[in-house]
């Protein structure tokens, strides 16, 4: 893994403002989550049963899951294509995708109304092949697995030959280690069968999403309503996993203060126009056969969002990704990759909320304050786990002007996990 | 990453074992089920007077709510259009003809589709259509994804939302326990006036045809159920069409087969995922080598 030893923990105080905001965030999202779990989803969220999916689903799960592409995108460029330049971004790629699909999982439990039964599909006599859900379901917790296989090595990397667990826990160091040792030596030859999986895997649950509101043909909207949705699902997922990395990338740097990796950047970002592209040219071509293009232009307020949905988050940053003098910026990187991302969210937000038009509404869904509450704790938490990550494993790529043998950073497990030196 | 070219196969092989482990019954077909055979009810709105006993047997029978029969007679709740609830599982709701002005009712429930949408959702199979006719649901295995109601065309399936623990889909069971002990469903046995007819589906729509042969002045000539969405089990007569009532129009095609087909089409025998696996494969072992394109930016 050579190319990877440019990669070393980052070295900053895990607190920071920011830090404590978020964690007072994730803090009420995780109080919010736990009273969901005890207290029924009739006092938590206002879904009913003419919405029975809210944005626990439309948000946490289906976007969720999009955003987390960027993991397979980056590791299909730098892997199997064998971009090697790109492989400064695959780990935090690989990052983001394993805590992105752990926390769709936490967000999806937090919807079910028997979450302790989430088990029930891997069971072999409850199998329904025929449910797109289950296909979902299981190809996500496949990948889910692959995505922490392939973390692996990051983990024997930092800590082969050096575990040094605390207390008690001691007596296990000489085994932990001789695992680590063991997935260092043999894991990584075998990583890439785990890498093309990984891959397979998300191009099927990433266009199962899409096909999962097919199933309701008599309640969807026109505008959302494809046959060809888990088309789009995939491509625009395809179309988002770059941006994904460009956005995070940049974000991390700033709040490291390292210099972010704009020619890297920049050049991946080159793909995204001609992704937005093909996604957009299926789309229209989708509105066209299914003669679709009365809706976008009925003046209803579903259509000026599918407006929105288009104009913001595809055209835009397409154009604006095409000129070099924004793709050389970080600035202009930001907010084209944020207007991507956004796009994304917003079509998942419409496929699975918007588009849903119930028989007999009685009053439209808005989230409770519980469901906005633990929808952004989650994300809250997810970016304090993704700083804790980066600051004791070694993901992201030391800035060429720190010196070599960078310390671990002073996080509480840090401590805790301290190496012998 | 130095791995030979034949070893590379040979894992290969390994790791698509490890693909077809989480698919393997992504295959399986639809249970095939003789749909002229199955029970049904035939309702109907023309006799029915909108007495509300049906709604009464029902919430005693699955022991919904402990109401008295009398507290039924309250017809105020006409005013407004029910729908099936977690603790109702059949509601009567009152229309008006517009031709003729006068009332007539709709008792509704789960249809017990022919091809249930439902049960192609579900998850872990929980619900399911049986030889019988009716669409049951098993609590033990559902995990509450409330799929099947985001998948039902007539939105019947309701949910226990205020059951903190161990909420359920609630919808008609069509009596299953009392169709297994050979006595119909706790409504039909109630209803005062035949408004609801159980039979197999091939004998009702018989009866249904011919009494609209038999008095063409008092039913519009329309069997609601025989072929919506594939058919149900429980259908429909009425003096007018059903455009103004609340069964809604849908298209005669089954609904699971729409995304079945594309499921089932991405899995074909696992060639599709197995094929981008070994394309993936093939162009990661033939492009391997040190890259010394620089970056363009
Ligand atoms: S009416 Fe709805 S709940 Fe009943 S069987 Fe049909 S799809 Fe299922
Ligand atoms: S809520 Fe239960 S019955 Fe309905 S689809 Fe989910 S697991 Fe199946």
């Amino acid at each position: 893994m050579s190319k990877h030893n440019h990669a070393a923990p980052v070295r900053a105080p895990f607190l920071s403002a920011g830090t404590k905001v978020l964690a007072v965030i994730a803090g009420l999202g995780i109080a919010s989550y736990i009273y969901r779990l005890f207290f029924g989803l009739a006092s938590t969220t206002n879904l009913d049963n003419q919405y029975p999916w809210g944005i626990w689903i439309s948000i946490d799960v289906a976007s969720g899951v999009a955003l987390a592409a960027g993991g397979f995108t980056t590791a299909a460029l730098a892997d199997i294509f064998h971009k090697e330049r790109y492989h400064v971004i695959v780990r935090p790629a690989l990052l983001t995708a394993m805590l992105g699909y752990t926390f769709v999982v936490i967000g999806l439990l937090a919807d079910l109304g028997r979450y302790y039964n989430v088990w029930h599909p891997m069971l072999p006599s409850m199998w329904q092949g025929n449910s797109v859900l289950f296909e979902v379901g299981m190809c996500v917790m496949i990948y889910l697995t692959v995505l922490y296989i392939e973390f692996l090595p990051i983990v024997a990397e930092r800590f082969k030959g050096r575990v040094n667990l605390p207390g008690v826990l001691r007596i296990l160091n000489r085994f932990v280690d001789s695992w680590l040792t063991v997935c260092d030596k043999y894991l990584t030859r075998f990583i890439s069968l785990f890498i093309i999986a990984g891959v397979v895997l998300s191009c099927l649950h990433q266009s199962s999403l899409g096909t999962l509101m097919v199933i309701a043909p008599t309640k969807m909207h026109p505008l959302w309503y494809s046959p060809i949705s888990p088309l789009m699902f995939l491509l625009s997922a395809i179309a988002v996993g770059f941006p994904m990395v460009i956005f995070e990338s940049i974000i991390s740097s700033r709040s490291f203060r390292i210099p972010p990796e704009t020619p890297v950047l920049s050049s991946i970002a080159r793909y995204t126009p001609i992704l937005l592209a093909i996604y957009l040219g299926v789309k229209i071509g989708d509105l066209t056969i299914r003669e679709a293009w009365p809706y976008v232009f009925d003046g209803s307020l579903k259509s000026l969002l599918f407006i929105a949905e288009i104009l913001l988050g595809v055209v835009a940053p397409a154009v604006l990704l095409t000129i070099p003098r924004v793709r050389r910026s970080v600035a202009g990187l930001l907010i084209s990759s944020s207007l991507v991302i956004g796009g994304v969210v917003f079509n998942r937000i419409n496929v699975f909320l918007v588009a849903y038009q119930p028989l007999y509404p009685v009053k439209t869904y808005f989230p409770s304050i519980f469901e906005i509450m633990v929808t952004i704790g989650l994300v809250a938490a997810l970016v304090l786990v993704y700083r804790f990550i980066v600051m004791n494993f070694p993901v992201i790529a030391k800035p060429p002007t720190t010196p070599a043998g960078v310390r671990p950073a002073e996080g509480w497990l840090a401590e805790s996990l301290r190496e012998v030196e | 990453m130095t791995v030979d070219r034949r070893e590379f196969l040979k894992i290969a092989g390994a790791g698509s074992a490890f693909l077809l482990a989480g698919e393997a019954r992504a295959t399986d077909e639809p249970q095939a089920i003789d749909c002229g055979q199955t029970y049904g009810v035939l309702v109907d709105t023309v006799v029915c007077i909108g007495c509300r006993k049906c709604e009464w047997a029902c919430n005693t029978e699955h022991k919904l709510t402990d109401l008295p029969l009398p507290s039924y007679e309250d017809k105020s709740v006409f005013q407004r259009h029910r729908r099936p609830e977690h603790n109702a599982y059949t509601v009567v709701n009152r229309f008006f003809d517009p031709n003729t002005t006068k009332p007539y009712s709709i008792k509704v429930q789960c249809m017990h589709c022919n091809h249930p949408a439902c049960a192609s959702a579900c998850i872990v199979g929980a619900l399911r259509k049986e030889k019988q006719g009716p669409v049951s649901y098993d609590a033990w295995k559902c995990i509450g994804c409330r799929y099947c109601m985001v998948a039902c065309p007539f939105q019947v399936p309701a949910y226990e939302y205020k059951e903190p623990l161990k909420p359920q889909v609630r919808k008609c069971t069509f009596c299953a326990h009392r169709l297994e002990e050979g006595k119909k469903p706790a409504c039909v046995s109630i209803c005062p006036n035949e408004a609801l007819t159980f039979g197999t589906r091939q004998e009702l729509m018989d009866m249904a045809h011919g009494r609209i042969t038999a008095s063409p002045e008092k039913y519009n000539n329309y069997v609601y159920g025989e072929s919506e969405v594939g058919g149900t089990s429980w259908m429909y007569l009425a003096p007018t069409t059903f455009d103004q009532t609340e069964l809604p129009k849908l298209p005669d095609e089954p609904i699971p087969p729409i995304t079945e087909t594309i499921q089932h089409g991405i899995f074909k025998s696992f060639i599709p995922p197995l094929a981008l696996y070994g394309i993936l494969g093939l162009i990661m072992h033939s492009l391997k080598g040190p890259e010394q394109e620089e970056i363009n930016v």
